[in-house]
């Protein structure tokens, strides 16, 4: 099963789990599992044409996923994937 | 290099002077460079302290605040005695009196469009310690359009992020930038500030620390630096990472056809200035006043407090408890015969939730408190604890 780090930020829609696990082939299929069973995700995932959000990144291993074949990126059965998010607290 | 140093200064860097790699040449190198800190808060504090103490011949400070109380839980460079000064006052104070042998500039202001190139353009390098998208954003833009690496790094909650922007690399081009990792800021709301949000309080002196420590690697040479990587710390599982950030081709300002040539509306940029929509259209309200006078008369109504569990451990006006986060699965627990009152923190999240029990579930019967538990604190019961 791949494994996908869910930030901080993300948490309040997965119940504050930090990991999520399923079979998946691809980073698609990994993110509809997640938004499938976290539907309130979605949205701070994905705009309303299904196209992945540019204020989060998502890696596989080290490597964003525009350096690999994208949303398409195939995985294998104990890849890491992470939403990394734009955070910005420095603390006033 | 004919840069001198007293017997005072060789002593008090003398642990730098016997790293084989570091030596008197690195030392030289941070004597003559200068680096503008923007913000002295959480991250600003630590990196201050070391940038100091390391000797860094030129130090300016960037910030318009001034302490609070609530800052000294993770801001180290303040006590007691400074709450209420400028923070750059109190900052230049406490490190002139850690080094004698730099210079300090304080430049209390507002960093902003106005101001933030040519603030910039007066040192050799840029550290980011600010606490908003919108200030984050301009910071990398400036530190572009000028010229000057930007050390980067950012907190929430439990999380930091830590990298090296711009830098200028062997081979004569720029590293990536905050716009290559993040083209477009998150929507307002989706992730709060450490003020709405909450931050550890050691985990800006970590991260703060690491980029003290990549200002010096940038400055000096010596190993390699964050450019082209994004450092991760997870504090909650001391879990960290490193990621590779690479040249997006459509940044606007170093991407294969570069379309800003200036700063921007950086709170346009950041939708903090957009037009009201449909979504955040005003609610129906109720003062703190007049809900304390229907407590007094015994008038019916029910009180909904949609914060988290540990806001209400802090404190609590006896709203029964239903996080925003649950309350569309919540709704049964919500009375359609009486009038509801609904409150957050400060109003926000509390508006949200009313807009969305009225819209998808048809609720007509909910009154946001206006300002929240903290206007509530303020106008009703002063001996609540603020946050």
């Amino acid at each position: 099963m791949a494994t996908l780090l869910i930030p901080t930020p993300l948490r309040k829609f997965t119940g504050g789990a930090g990991l999520f696990s399923a079979h998946a082939t691809n980073v698609t299929g990994l993110l509809h599992a997640l938004t499938a069973e976290h539907p309130g995700i979605r949205p701070h995932l994905f705009d309303d044409s299904g196209t992945l959000r540019t204020f989060i990144r998502i890696y596989v291993g080290d490597e964003e996923i525009d350096a690999l074949d994208g949303v398409a990126t195939a995985l294998s059965s104990d890849e890491e994937v992470s939403i990394i998010p734009a955070i910005a607290g420095g603390t006033q | 290099m004919s840069i001198p140093f007293s017997k005072a200064e060789l002593e008090r860097y003398s642990r730098h002077l016997i790293i084989p790699e570091f030596n008197i040449e690195g030392q030289r190198k941070l004597k003559a460079a200068s680096v503008l800190v923007v913000g002295s808060g959480g991250l600003g504090s630590p990196l201050l302290l070391y940038l100091a103490a390391a000797g860094v011949g030129r130090i300016g400070i960037v910030d318009f605040d001034r302490v609070d109380d609530s800052n000294l839980q993770r801001q180290v460079l303040f006590g007691v005695s400074d709450v209420g000064r400028p923070k750059v006052e109190a900052a230049a104070e406490r490190l002139r009196a850690l080094n004698p042998h730099i210079t300090i500039e304080v430049h209390d202001t507002l960093f902003t469009s106005a101001n933030a190139r040519e603030l910039i353009a007066g040192y050799d390098l840029v550290a980011d310690g600010t606490d908003n998208f919108a200030t984050r954003y301009l910071v990398n833009d400036a530190a572009i359009l000028e010229g000057k690496p930007n050390v980067y790094a950012s907190i929430y909650r439990f999380e930091g992020q830590c990298s090296v922007f711009n830098e200028l690399l062997p081979d004569g081009t720029r590293g990536p930038n905050y716009r290559d990792l993040f083209p477009t800021p998150p929507p307002p709301g989706l992730v709060p500030s450490c003020a709405e949000g909450g931050v550890i309080g050691v985990l800006p002196g970590i991260l703060g620390s690491l980029q003290a420590l990549e200002v010096i690697k940038v400055i000096t040479g010596v190993g390699e630096t964050l450019s082209g990587r994004l450092f991760l710390f997870d504090a909650a599982t001391f879990s960290t990472r490193t990621l590779k950030v690479r040249k997006n081709p459509s940044n606007p300002l170093t991407g294969d056809n570069p379309s800003q040539t200036d700063l921007i509306d950086y709170e346009e940029f950041c939708g903090l200035q957009a037009k009201p929509t449909a979504e955040d259209r005003p609610v129906r309200d109720i003062s703190p006043e007049t809900l304390q006078a229907w407590r007094t008369n015994g008038r019916p109504h029910v009180v909904i407090d949609v914060r988290e569990p540990y806001e209400a451990g802090i404190c609590s006006i006896g709203g029964e408890l239903i996080p925003e986060g649950i309350i569309a699965e919540s709704i049964n627990r919500i009375p359609r015969d009486v009038e509801v009152i609904v409150h957050c923190r400060s109003g926000v999240r509390s508006a949200r939730a009313i807009r969305l029990l009225e819209d998808a579930h048809g609720f007509k019967n909910l009154l946001n408190l206006r300002g929240g538990i903290l206007a509530w604190q303020k106008e009703v019961e002063p001996e609540l604890a603020r946050y």
